[in-house]
Order: C-alpha cells, then structure tokens, then sequence
C-alpha cells in the first residue's frame, strides 16, 4: 500500500483496520502524532488529511484512499514555523507539551477554515483536545495571536 | 585526581575532575562517599564527582537530575547553573545524566518534616535530620514541589565554581590575575578584551585546584532568573513535534509489546488462553508477566489489539470488591480509636467547646482518582546475559534501576536507567510498575529491545489512585467569628505503603499525608483540633499531584466556609482575622485585592468564594466568580495568589499555578474512579476527563516574595481549587457541595 504523508509517497505492509496513528508512527516513524486515547477523546493524535484536521486513532489506513496526510512535522519546523507554531512559543503554552502537536494541528485547521474565529467558536473547536496539565488559557491567548499573524502575513 | 578541597562550611561542595578532552564540575558528598553514576565518562579515582556542567572541545554540557514532566524543571536547573556560568542557557546541552544516589533530593523529605510557616528552631533541626536521611537513602527523586528548593543554592554554586575555576585557567595561561578577569557568553575576557572560549580552558581548567570560595550573585545582577523573559528550552521542540517521549524514543532492532494484567491490583492471573491472539496479524510472542500477560508484535496496535484479545481469569484482588464497600470501611474508621493515626493540632478544648446544641456538622467526602497524564506508561527495556538497559520516563530513577536488578538478577551497577522526557505525571510515575512488566517481556527475549506500551485503558485501570477520604467536620461559632472547627479525617495511608512498595524500605508511626493541608494551616482558632484516622490498606494508592492536601485542602477550607457562613462573618475578612502567619496573611490580602472583593453576592445568580491551602510551604489562595446559568454551573473567572518567596521563573510560575488550579478544578467537577468486581470502572478520558477547554475560566494570577523560603510551585495550585469553586456556588445558590465529583449534585456548562 502507498500513502503520501507531508508530501512524500510512502510504502507500507500493514492490516487495512491499523488506525492512521500507528501507521505514521510505529511503521514510518514519525512521532509528532501522539497516542494519548485511542477512542477519538483527546486529539492528540490530530493530523491533518487533505488539510482538514482528523484524529488519526480512528482513521483505517484502509479508508484513507487518495488522502494527503500532513503530521505538524509537515506543517512547519523548528527553522520554519508555521504562525500557529510561532504563536505556541511566543505565548509559552506548552507544559509537558505531550497534547500540543494535536492541539496546534487542530488551531491551523480551525484557522484556515475561520480566520476570525469568535471566543465561543475557539471554545467550542478547541474542546475536542484534551490538556491534563492545563494550558488552556494560553491556548486561547495562541489561537488568537496566531489569528493575527495570519492576517498580517 | 579529585581534587575536594578541604572547605566544610556546606553540606555539599563543587569540586572539578578531569574526563576526556575536559573537565566536569559537580558536588562532593562530604559525608560520606556515594557511588558515581558516571562511571563511564570518569576515570579510576575520580567516582567522587558528581557533575553537573561537563566542558570539552566540543561544547558545554548542563546536568540536570530532576526530570521534566512538564513543570519545567529542565530550564529552570539549567537557568540556574547558566546564571551564574555565564552562558546562554539555550547554548548548552542538557542532559538528565545517569541517576546517581549523589543527585539526592533533600528538599522533598524537608518539606514534609513541619508546616512550612515553622520556622523554630526544633523545626529547623527536623527539616535538616529529614534531609539527611534523603541523603543516607540516596533519594534521587522528582516530586513534592521540590525541585526548586532543592537546587537553588546548588547548581547556582556548581556554575559559580565552574567559571571561577575557567577564570583561573586562563589567568595560569596569560598571566592575567584572576581578579582582572570577566566572563561572558561561554567565554573569559581579557582586559585586553580579548576572548578565550570555555571549550579551550576546558583541559587546562581540569589540571588546578578548583576555585571553591565562591561568593553567589546578589539577586539583582540576575539577567535570566526572575525575569519575565525567562524561557523555557523546551518551546521549540514542543510546538514542532520534535520533542522526544519515552514513548517516541527508539531503539535499534526494537520489537513492540504491549500488556494486559489483572484489573484487581495485585491480584494473580490464574490462566489465560492466547490461542486467538496468537493467530493475529503481527503478533510474535505472548509472554506471562507478573499478573498478566505480554504480548510481542510488529507494532503497538497489533500488541494492543491482541493483548485484548488473551482470555484471561484472573484471581482476587485483596481489598473490598466494590467501592459501596469500600467507603464501608472509611466510614467504620472515621472517629474510632482503633485506626488512630495522629491529632497534630488541638488547640484550646475542643470537646469541651462541643458540649452544647449549637453545633455546626458537616460530613465531606473525595473519591479515587487516576493520575491520568496524556502519555500513556511505557518503557523500552533491554536485556542481556550481562546487563539491563531501560529507557522510560520515571520519577525515581534508582528505584526503577534496584527492581530491574532484582528481576533480571543483575548487580545494580550493570543496570542502566536513561530517564526520558515525560508526557505529564502528576505522581504517575512514582510508579514503577509498566518498568517491572517491560524488564520480565525483555527477558523473554534477551538481546532485543522491547518498547512496552500500555493501552489508555490499561493505564487507567492499573492505576495506584490518589486515596479516598471522608472528613467530618463538628463547629461553633460566637460574637460573629468562628470559635471551635474539629475535624476529623479518615483515609488509606499513602506515603509509608508507596516507600515499601518502590524501595522496600519500611516506614514506622502515622502517615503524615492524611493530615497534610488540615492541621497545618496558618490559622489560630480557639479551639481547633484535627485528627486523622488510617483506614486498612485497600486499592493500592500512591501520591497525587499535592498528595494528602489535594482531598484536605477541599474538606478543611470548606468546613471552614461553612463556619464563617454560619457565623455571619466575610468570607475573605474572616480567614484573614484568623490567619497567624504573616506571610499567608498577605496572600490572602492580595487575592481580595485583586479580585475586588467585597463580599460573596456578585448580584442575582451569581457568587464568588474564597479559599486558602498552604501546601508544600507555599501559601495559595484562590477566588473564584460563578454564574448561575439555567443550564448549570459557568465558572466565569479565577484569580490565584501565592507566595514562594522568590520567583525564578515567573512565565513558568504563572503556568504551574492556572494549571495546578484547573487540575484542581477538572478533578472536583468531572472525575473518580469507582470499583466493581475489583477493577476501576473509568478505563479512558470518555469517563475521566478532568477539565476541558469551554469549562476553563479566565485567570489572574499573582506571585508575591514575602516568604523567607524560596518554594515550588509544580502542586500547590491544587489543593484550594475545589474549595474555592464550591464556596462559589454556595454564594450563587446557596447549595453547599461536599463531596466530588461535583457533577454528582450540581449541572456545570
């Protein structure tokens, strides 16, 4: 089976049912998804699939057909941020950091679906992402920030 | 050569050894000689160092022992070694080194020796008997808040000695007496301004005395402690994906595992069929642990699905089957004489106050709670016919390193540790027991490393649960202020079972953590009495963000609202008359400040509480605003004070206490553990979320240096939460809350 993950075609030999998750990071080693669930509860494991935020815990790699799937390792780097990556940082959001790939995956897709997204909407889209260390504040203060930088840039 | 120096004014001193192509800097254990933990990097005669900055030609290394689980320990230990180095911290490479007896943590046994407003001096003798024994016991240990305490003086004389000693290097090479030196950004200025690198005097640095009457900067010449800018090393790598987990780490050759054990802790297995899971995709190995069994796969999910798969019948377990009666037995001790534990504070006479008709009862109850931080268990383990390599992500790292031994019948010393960045904790990984199941699948195995992984499920099911406790509270009140407040408080030791467990050290007298964050508060009452009660051993517990204080902090403060309700005094003025302890007082002062108190009513619907816990010598008080909604509980806005005497990370500080605060918050509206047939019944976040972004108030915090000790703040944000939010709905709706989960009896949105 060939799948193409941030922008790379790659070759795989795994069961149609193993989830996306565990495809990108026990078969091709890219470990920015995490597991933190496995039951779509947490968003950890967010990533992108035709640029629309998905949890790739329930995601079958046999579903995932034509699919172009982007890790944040695809959606910017430490030499080249993405502006929701730059925002995190800026507002020192992470603690342990083990939620924040998923989270920042989800705040890119909410922004490229609403670039002005309201208090309520962030509240509302950001929820489905699960912090046990309590970096919700700081979230919101990023989501908005990196709002700004999106509009500037 | 080591070379120690002969100064005995501290109980640790820096000195310097040479490794290869350069030098180390660390601490001399004065005392008595401690095993090295880097017997590789140290030559014969040189085991006495413990280092904590290592320079080579190739660069600087900053040693930090305590492990990050997202509480920021990594660039704090590194800011302090840097401030005084002077380099960038950022420049460095950071390294949690090799687990080492010498990296012994006295502050965490120190702060549970007295309440941390005591200051005595029979006090001030127990803090340093405590400490000593960390150090007999080679407490190499994250945990307690203790991180910052515990190294402040330490690695800033590590980074103070190191520079001196490069100083002297250079001064030997030029000529150039030492005193006319500088330093900056990792290097030696000359007068004449030229720079000499660090990385350059690095092997000459290693052949002189080190330089070990060092004098520490005034606080005031700091450039990166304490300033707003502070920031953490991890960001980056955190906001990329590029930080590695112990769940991400990887092995060459590794093969993938995964477990299912017996959801009654302790309890045996008695058979199990893998014919099913054997026959699965990718599966190459079952393997019986210790109360379970393993699997062996190509890949986590395969070992996951087909650990699931194992049909299983599993013995007992050794406590109460359900949680109906295990509450049974909480509420059998609560008051009886026979699970006497300690009273640590009668003051006046209680009893006698209590000998009248006007008393004010309450009955408070907190249930088990997972841990439950977002990376679940693991480790990667090792195992041949002459060692054991382990990488996992653990709190007590020579602990983990002792069972392996045991397991594999290894000498400690050719058992290997390599502590990994961890995804959340909480205490969840004082625990050591997904190590102990990935060492006995390794060995099944001998040669190729396994990654162990366990299911969310299995994480929480298996899980060493912060305790449940009932407290009753018995009251008076006169003239408008509170008079008697008598508590009681009945719950499974926690601490003495923990310490056997992992060390199998033994821990004689009561369990301190039933009382902690009751009998020690800053407050003069009349008559004020608490005793603690030590139920029989029931689910195996284990110590949760702010341990005894986490369900103490809900049932003291509260009971305390209650009597000043009762007595028709203010809620904030009232604690503040109360308070003895000037520090605290301030606190509580400044929380009113800055929230604009001026009494609980916030209008039709809406209401505001007040709440107070000193834990881990931090006092912390919280306010926070509710509305009333026809659809529930919003909690609109928090507002946290505390004092830790000095801020050295104040970016960091600000996130350990809104993030202790909504731990606190998630836990007392959302979240339990209940037991049927002996297994925990919540087995992922569907059931245990804690809580979620749309509940998160907004925040105002503030950090005050009033406090004669400096502090940390990795816990004590927790413990008021719950009290804080449920004096709020009383002032809202007049409904008094006393048990968690919250929800139980209230509608939040």
């Amino acid at each position: 089976m060939e799948i193409s993950v941030n922008g790379e075609k790659r070759q795989i030999d795994v069961a149609p049912d193993m989830p996306l998750l565990w495809v990108l990071r026990d078969e091709l080693g890219i470990m920015g998804p995490k597991y933190g669930c496995g039951i779509a509860q947490c968003g950890a494991c967010t990533v992108h699939v035709d640029g629309m935020a998905v949890r790739s815990c329930q995601l079958a790699i046999g579903d995932l057909a034509e699919g172009e799937v982007t890790t944040i390792e695809g959606l910017g780097t430490p030499d080249a941020l993405h502006a929701v990556q730059e925002a995190w940082i800026e507002e020192q959001v992470a603690q342990c950091g083990y939620c924040q790939s998923g989270q920042i995956m989800q705040a890119a897709s909410l922004l490229d679906e609403d670039p002005a997204p309201s208090d309520e909407k962030i509240d509302a889209v950001m929820s489905g992402n699960l912090c046990r260390c309590g970096t919700y504040p700081r979230i919101r203060a990023a989501v908005k920030s990196a709002a700004t930088k999106l509009k500037e840039a | 050569m080591s070379r120690a120096g002969t100064i005995a004014r501290r109980t640790f001193l820096i000195g310097s050894a040479a490794i290869a192509g350069g030098v180390a800097f660390g601490a001399y254990m004065v005392n008595r000689p401690i095993p090295n933990p880097l017997l590789d990097d140290l030559s014969e005669g040189e085991a006495a160092i413990t280092p904590y900055v290592k320079i080579d030609a190739s660069g600087i290394t900053l040693i930090t022992p305590r492990a990050e689980m997202g509480q920021g320990a990594v660039a704090l230990q590194a800011n302090l070694i840097a401030e005084e180095l002077d380099i960038d911290p950022a420049s460095a490479t950071l390294s949690p080194g090799m687990p080492g007896r010498a990296y012994y943590n006295a502050a965490t046994l120190e702060e549970g020796a007295a309440p941390g407003y005591d200051d005595s001096t029979s006090t001030q003798i127990t803090r340093y008997m405590f400490g000593k024994v960390a150090k007999l016991i080679g407490l190499q240990i994250t945990g307690g808040s203790s991180t910052t305490p515990d190294s402040f003086t330490k690695l800033r004389t590590a980074g103070a000695v190191a520079r001196e000693t490069l100083k002297e290097a250079a001064a030997q090479r030029t000529g150039v007496n030492r005193s006319q030196l500088k330093t900056k950004d990792g290097h030696v200025i000359l007068p004449n301004g030229n720079e000499i690198a660090y990385t350059t005097l690095a092997a000459e640095a290693a052949q002189i005395d080190p330089v070990e009457d060092v004098t520490l900067r005034d606080p005031s010449t700091w450039r990166f402690l304490g300033k707003p800018d502070m920031k953490r090393l991890d960001m980056v790598a955190k906001s990329t994906g590029t930080e590695i987990y112990g769940i991400d780490y990887k092995v060459d050759g590794m093969v993938f595992a995964s477990v299912c054990a017996n959801p009654a802790i302790g309890g045996d297995i008695i058979s199990f069929d893998a014919t099913a899971a054997k026959a699965m995709l990718g599966v190459q190995k079952i393997v019986p642990v210790s109360g379970g069994v393993g699997v062996i796969a190509s890949n986590t999910w395969y070992a996951i699905q087909a650990a699931n798969a194992i049909e299983c019948v599993w013995g007992p377990g050794a406590y109460p089957e359900s949680s109906d009666k295990m509450w049974e037995v909480l509420e059998t001790a609560i008051d009886n004489e026979d699970f006497f534990n300690d009273r640590m504070r009668d003051d006046g006479d209680a009893a006698v106050a209590l000998e009248t008709d006007d008393i004010i009862e309450a009955e408070y109850r907190v249930p088990y709670l997972a841990h439950a931080p977002m990376e679940p268990l693991n480790a990667i383990v090792l195992v041949t016919d002459t060692k054991c390599e382990i990488w996992s992500g653990v709190q007590a790292p020579l602990w983990t390193r002792d069972k392996a031994a045991a397991l594999t019948g290894l000498d400690p010393e050719n058992v290997h540790v390599y502590v990994q960045q961890m995804g959340g904790s909480f205490g969840h990984r004082v625990e050591i027991k997904n190590v102990e199941q990935a060492v006995e699948i390794a060995m099944a195995v001998k040669g190729t490393p396994v990654k162990m992984t366990w299911s969310r499920e299995e994480d929480m099911t298996q899980e060493f649960p912060r305790p449940p406790a009932i407290a009753r509270g018995r009251g008076k009140v006169s003239n408008g202020q509170v008079d008697t407040l008598d508590l009681s408080v009945s719950q499974a030791a926690v601490i003495p079972p923990w310490l056997e467990r992992n060390s199998g050290i033994a821990m004689p007298g009561p369990d301190p953590s039933i009382g902690h964050g009751s009998w020690d508060q800053p407050f003069t009452i009349p008559n004020y009495r608490v005793t603690t009660y030590r139920v029989p051993d029931m689910v195996p517990v284990s110590t949760w963000r702010s341990v005894g204080a986490s369900g103490n902090g809900f049932m003291h403060d509260t009971f305390m609202d209650e009597l000043i309700h009762a007595a028709g005094a203010d809620p904030l003025a009232e604690r503040v008359r109360l308070c003895f302890d000037e520090t605290s007082r301030k606190v509580i002062e400044e929380v009113g400040k800055i929230s604009g108190w001026d009494g609980p009513s916030l209008g039709e619907n809406r209401g505001r509480g007040v709440a107070f816990c000193m834990s881990f010598g931090v006092p912390v008080a919280q306010v926070v605003e509710v509305t009333n909604t026809t659809n529930g509980i919003k909690i609109d806005k928090a507002f946290i004070v505390a004092d830790v005497g000095t801020v050295l990370d104040p970016k960091n500080a600000e996130a350990q206490l809104f993030g202790g605060m909504i731990y606190g918050l998630g836990h007392a509206i959302n979240s339990e553990l209940t037991y049927e047939n002996y297994a925990a019944q919540q087995d992922n976040y569907h059931a245990n979320e804690g809580l979620r972004l749309f509940q998160t108030p907004e925040f105002e915090v503030k950090i005050l240096e009033n406090g004669h000790h400096i502090r940390g703040l990795g816990e004590p944000g927790v413990p008021p939460a719950a009290a804080a939010l449920g004096n709020a709905i009383f002032a809202a709706t007049g409904q008094r809350i006393r048990e968690m989960p919250f929800h139980k009896h209230i509608s939040f949105v």
